[in-house]
């Protein structure tokens, strides 16, 4: 019966009730979660993804090791229960181990990673639910793990989905919708305006390739907003922590300085 | 740029945003599924003139709702239910009825739930100019979504979402119009619930809610009784049942197996058959066997058991008590299952359509009883099915989706351009791009549980109408090689090619070997205007001993093709020439065709020639065959040929060769006539082309027929008659022959009954001398162009004609009835008909100048090559028919620009509900069809169109009467096919019946 829902009717509704420029609701949580460096869990719509890094810490296979910058080493797990049909898939299926690689690639240029040569950076991807933009949930939840493990990067990445029906661009697509349309995954650094992914796996049309493009790349921005909120109120939330339980570490109002520093720097 | 922003949901209301439900797949298994919806409070709730709401549409209600109805003065807005729209869209639909509506989500939905057709009715409606629709998305606002309770069936969540919504409209048309200080305030009007459930209308009620049947809504307004015809049956005032999906539930009887099936046809329990479908009603069917004199009815889908047009079917035949009359009653497939699903109708055993159909059947059987009755029966298994690639349309109200770029696999109705055939059921993923398109669609499968057959696309043939698709998917329909030649065949050309010339005439050539030299002999050809293919040629002269010779001299095709080679098999495969409108598919490569073989004036060609010696009363003295080689003096036309021989100023040789031809002609014809041959009609046009290049049709007029057709006509049958002779007495076992069979007398009943009823006029068929003579006696003082039409209804009673071979039947079943002769076959067409060319062979093989070649000698081998030049030469006679029938479309539409045309025309048939009437002037036959009940009588071929009022007296129409009807070509709405749509100008305008 899926086949019977409209993906956009008339009143330029979607099936889920939100316009075309419309994201989902997005739900960011940088709790710590065990031993992990920097954790993040986003729930964007239905859509579940933790992500846990581990590191800069040396690294452990030799050969893989460079010398001159770390190493970024992406691992993901699809849980059995994140689709509606219980389906287990091996850590080696293909499908997974090919959005690992994108994600690496995705971050290689972004992370700095000359700053630990002969390390490594571990990034966990467990998929816990999923409802479409898996990728692009997978994405913003890795730049704000590392963005909480401390790792510097040169900027955020923030990445959407966007498809077309018919000729109207939709945002954001579910599941219903990503298997009705052409869709693509943009991810771009918003502070430079650069563009670090674009995947592309269905046909969509030449014409309509810039449109969706630069929408995507726009929804990028509003987006970046929405983490940045997250990052700085669990960053106040922290140093409100410390305040509050014991004397003020060394040279803390510096540090707080230059973080408000870089944040004007941030904003643009 | 677009503002782009995150919808909030929140977290804690998980119950209204979130939806879980579990969902069985096509493999049985079940998944969990959850979906999300985002409320939000900026629905608009259409008004113009809301303070309140906004929205990105435009509000379309008036702002004090429609103050047409008696019940509520203060104005309203109706806020129809879903049955609303399920059974009364007709009424939903009529130009009359436009209060202004308020459309739920909801209602939509489950409109599109229950019936994707008429959900795309109900979009159109929604984009119609002369409605106030506003669709209201009440399952995405905050205040108006609701979620299914614990228990509560889908429909009752809907009912109750649709009874919110009203509430909700109530409370806000108030609220949004806040009382002005200073003025009276305005009553606010009053929403209505329109609903035929019920259940739903008292609970509704309890809660203070306005609501109304539909019917109690219709009878208060202005037009009521216009509208009320429209209300479908009372009745169905119950709470409409969800369906469940049940098991998939047989709806065809399982066939027999092959043994028993071989054993019951052997053992005469059973009949074996092709089976035909019934053009005008697809409900019924006929198998004709030779055990019963009429064919067997097939009556309803499951005695028809999915047997498709054409199939080779076993029939059971009922107790002699069931037998029936035919239908008389035009049933279409279109109208009649226009609202059925191609997604899953096989779960809907017993939905509206079955019992749409059923009521159709059970209306038409009272009926039946009066008139004449057949054999009926029931399919019980297929012997052979003959299913090839269709050319269909794809339907587009079963589409899902028609967004062209929609990737997702639908399954759609494709509707073969063949009345004849089923609808077939396809999955595709390309659906919206083959809209408007001619595809190719084959089946693959019928199985006892679906109503439709199975298939998949083949191929894309291109835009409807566009002339290359129409033409392809015509050499498609009818099964006709179009390919053009291949090498292999290529090669098999004299190696000169066009500089090819008859070789100086010297002793030891062998192209002069047994050859006579009629280079000196004044010969012409005369063909059809533009003819490029030259088959025959005529010469005549006076004998010093005042007989006259006469010759017909045919393009000696045997002497380029010969047997068994790769020119030769593909000739044979093609059987015949194709002549479309404007295009010619030919049997042989052009280069022979129209060229070495055609005889083309002052060049010599090689020639087969049959040359008598007769006597100036036309009986023939002698008749020799030779092979020869002529030099034609002029190619006429028809036309040209009449003025040369009607000049009495021209007195040359060429010209005294005509008068002489045309003399003895019409002692032949007169001979010929005297021993019974009959003078048939069948509709012939023409079709004016714009110019060679661009084939646009300009006109159609009806084909001229000169004393010079006739003149070349009479000399080919001599020709033909007296070849068959010579070859039958030659190899009476393997000549190939072509015949007529009598036409069983049952054939003609009906129509001597209806000359018998309608005009007093007996059709004797005892002979086809008494026919012709009775055939002469069917004249109207008033109406010339009847006899044309007797003439045409009685060819449709007859055989075909057919080629055969003569071992292969009885010797006293030769005979060709048409032409009244005792023997006949087909020698003077040799470039464009593959029999000819083995008959030269057998003629030259006859008179000792070549030995015949060994297939020739084998009866089966020319029983099977004549099978498939029989099929292919009817298939190529209905493509040019359907050829014509297209162009005449066009140019119908060229014509009117856009207008109708007005013409006259002859009922031929009469039906409970239309009747079927041709056009002579442009040779096509239509259907009128009437909405309103009239009164037929089967066994006056009448029927009578009552007044429209009641006291008045109705208008009798029967079979043969004149009429006139209006001809346009209208686009069918679904399937972008062009027909021809008559309706009834005088002696009543049908256009409002």
């Amino acid at each position: 019966m899926s086949s019977r829902v409209e993906i956009l009717n008339d009143g330029g509704y979607r099936s889920d009730g939100r316009r075309q420029y419309e994201l989902r609701d997005i739900d960011i949580d940088l709790s710590q979660q065990g031993t992990a460096d920097g954790c993040c869990t986003i729930t964007h719509g239905l859509t579940q993804v933790l992500v846990t890094v581990f590191g800069p810490k040396e690294a452990k296979m030799r050969s893989q090791t460079l010398h001159d910058r770390a190493v970024i080493n992406v691992e993901m797990n699809v849980l059995p229960f994140s689709t509606g049909e219980r389906r287990r898939r091996a850590r080696a299926d293909r499908r997974i181990l090919e959005l690992a690689a994108t994600i690496k690639s995705t971050f290689e240029p972004v992370v700095q990673t000359t700053l630990y040569p002969r390390s490594q950076i571990d990034i966990f991807v467990q998929v816990l639910q999923q409802d479409g933009g898996l990728l692009h949930a997978c994405i913003n939840a890795t730049t704000l793990a590392l963005i909480s493990a401390g790792i510097p990067m040169t900027d955020f990445v923030c990445a959407v989905s966007g498809g077309v029906h018919s000729t109207s661009p939709l945002l954001d697509l579910t599941t219903l919708e990503e298997n009705d349309l052409p869709h693509m995954t943009v991810a771009v650094m918003p502070r430079t305006g650069k563009v670090t992914l674009v995947a592309l796996e269905t046909r969509l049309h030449v014409d309509r390739f810039a449109d969706i493009f630069r929408l995507a790349g726009d929804a990028g921005q509003a987006l970046h907003k929405e983490m940045k909120r997250a990052v700085k109120s669990r960053a106040t939330r922290l140093v409100g922590a410390m305040e509050t339980g014991m004397k003020p570490p060394m040279g803390g109002a510096d540090a707080f300085e230059r973080d408000v520093v870089m944040e004007d720097k941030m904003s643009f | 740029m677009v503002d782009i922003t995150i919808r909030k949901r929140p977290r804690t209301e998980a119950v209204l945003t979130q939806r879980k439900f579990f969902k069985k797949t096509a493999r049985g298994k079940v998944i969990k599924v959850l979906r999300e919806r985002y409320l939000r409070d900026d629905v608009g709730c259409g008004i113009d003139g809301c303070s309140v709401c906004h929205d990105l549409r435009d509000f379309s209600l008036p702002s004090s709702g429609s103050s047409a109805h008696a019940q509520y003065p203060n104005g309203h807005f109706v806020l129809p239910d879903t049955n609303v729209f399920l059974a009364q869209m007709d009424l939903m639909e009529s130009d009359l009825f436009n209060p202004p509506i308020i459309l739920l989500q909801t209602v939509m939905e489950e409109v599109r739930h229950r019936s994707l057709p008429l959900y795309n009715r109900l979009k159109a409606l929604i984009r119609a100019e002369d409605k106030r629709i506003w669709v209201f998305y009440n399952e995405y606002r905050s205040e108006t979504a609701v979620i299914r309770e614990e228990g509560e069936s889908p429909n009752d969540r809907n009912d109750r979402g649709i009874r919110m919504a009203t509430a909700w409209y109530k409370t806000h048309i108030s609220l949004a119009r806040p009382p002005v200080r200073g003025q009276p305030s305005r009553p606010s009007p009053t929403v209505v619930l329109l609903s035929d459930d019920v259940a739903n209308r008292q609970k509704a009620e309890k809660e203070g809610l306005v609501s109304i049947s539909v019917r109690k809504y219709v009878e208060a307004l202005q037009d009521t009784s216009k509208l009320l015809d429209l209300l479908s049956a009372p009745g169905s005032d119950e709470v409409e049942p969800t369906r469940v999906a049940s098991a998939r539930q047989a709806l065809y009887p399982d066939y027999l197996p092959m043994s028993t099936l071989g054993a019951g046809v052997k053992s005469g329990q059973l009949h074996q058959g092709h089976f035909n479908a019934n053009q005008y009603n697809y409900l019924e069917g006929n198998v004709p066997v030779a055990a019963f004199d009429k064919p067997i009815l097939l009556i309803g889908r499951e005695n028809m058991n999915r047997a498709v047009q054409g199939d080779v079917v076993a029939v059971e035949v009922f107790s002699e008590s069931e037998w029936k009359a035919p239908a008389d009653e035009v049933v279409e497939q279109e109208t009649t299952l226009r609202n059925d699903d191609a997604d899953e109708s096989e779960e809907e055993n017993d939905d509206e359509e079955a019992i749409a159909e059923r009521k159709v059947l059970q209306a038409e059987r009272a009926r039946r009883e009066a008139s004449v009755r057949q054999p009926t029966g029931r399919v019980v298994g297929i012997i052979k099915r003959n299913w090839r690639s269709y050319v269909c349309h794809i339907d587009s109200t079963s589409l899902t989706s028609s967004n062209t770029t929609s990737l997702s696999q639908q399954t759609v109705f494709a509707t073969p351009v063949s009345r004849l055939l089923p609808r077939i059921r396809l999955r595709t993923r390309q659906a919206p791009a083959l809209l408007g398109q001619k595809i190719l669609v084959t089946i693959d499968r019928w199985d006892s549980t679906s109503r439709y057959p199975e298939g998949h696309f083949v191929r894309a043939l291109g835009k409807v109408e566009s002339k290359e698709a129409e033409q392809e998917s015509l050499l498609l329909e009818f099964d006709i090689p179009y390919r053009p030649f291949g090498k292999a065949i290529l090669d098999c050309l004299p190696p000169e090619g066009d500089h090819w010339v008859v070789p100086p005439k010297t002793a030891d050539n062998p192209v002069w070997r047994d050859r006579e030299d009629l280079r000196d002999l004044i010969i012409c050809s005369i063909d059809p205007p533009g003819c490029q293919d030259i088959d025959d040629a005529l010469h005549a002269r006076t004998l010093p001993n005042g007989n006259i010779e006469a010759g017909v001299h045919i393009a000696d095709v045997s002497h380029f093709v010969h047997p068994d080679n790769p020119m030769d098999s593909e000739a044979a495969a093609r059987g015949t020439t194709v002549y479309l409108v404007d295009k010619r598919i030919d049997m042989l490569p052009a280069l022979l065709g129209t060229n070495l073989c055609s005889l083309r004036p002052h060049v010599e060609r090689l020639a087969f020639s049959v040359i008598w010696e007769l006597t100036p009363e036309a009986d023939i003295v002698n008749v020799r065959f030779t092979k020869s080689v002529i030099a034609s003096k002029s190619a006429f036309t028809y036309e040209e040929a009449q003025i040369r021989k009607d000049d009495p100023k021209l007195d040359d040789d060429l010209t005294k060769s005509i008068r002489l031809l045309n003399s003895l002609a019409q002692k032949l014809k007169a001979n010929r006539m005297a021993a019974g041959a009959l003078n048939l009609a069948s509709p012939e046009v023409k079709i004016q082309l714009d110019s060679s290049e661009s084939s646009d049709p300009i006109d159609v007029e009806q084909k001229e027929l000169r004393e010079t057709n006739s003149l070349v006509e009479e000399f080919m049958l001599l020709a033909n008659i007296s070849v068959a002779r010579k070859i039958e007495e030659a190899f009476p076992q393997t000549a190939v022959l072509r015949r007529h069979l009598p036409p069983p007398r049952s054939n003609f009943e009906k129509l001597q009954d209806i000359l018998q009823k309608r005009k007093g006029l007996t059709l004797d068929v005892s002979s086809s001398r008494a026919l012709a003579d009775s055939l002469d006696k069917c004249l109207d003082p008033n109406e010339p162009a009847f006899n044309t039409l007797v003439r045409i209804m009685a060819t449709r009673c007859m055989l075909s004609a057919e080629y055969f071979c003569s071992g292969s039947v009885a010797r006293d079943t030769f005979g060709h009835y048409g032409l009244a002769s005792s023997i006949y076959t087909h020698f003077t067409s040799p470039i464009r008909r593959y029999a000819d060319v083995l008959v030269h062979r057998q003629l030259s093989a006859a008179i000792g100048y070549s030995s015949l070649h060994a297939t020739l000698h084998s009866k089966s081998h020319v029983e099977r090559v004549l099978d498939v030049v029989n099929r292919r030469h009817r298939m190529a006679q209905m493509a040019g028919r359907a050829s014509v029938e297209f162009y005449v479309g066009l140019a119908l539409k060229s014509r009117g620009k856009g207008k109708a045309t007005t013409e006259e025309a002859f009922v031929i048939r009469t039906f409970r509900n239309g009747l079927a009437v041709y056009v002579s002037k442009l040779g096509i036959e239509g259907l009128v069809t009437f909405k309103r009940e009239t009164q037929f009588d089967p066994d006056a071929y009448t029927m009578t169109v009552p007044a429209a009022s009641p006291e008045a007296v109705g208008t009798t129409i029967a079979v043969f009467d004149k009429v006139t009807v209006e001809i346009e070509v209208e686009k069918d709405k679904n399937t972008q096919r062009g027909r021809v749509k008559m309706t009834l100008r005088s002696p009543v305008d049908s256009s409002t019946l």
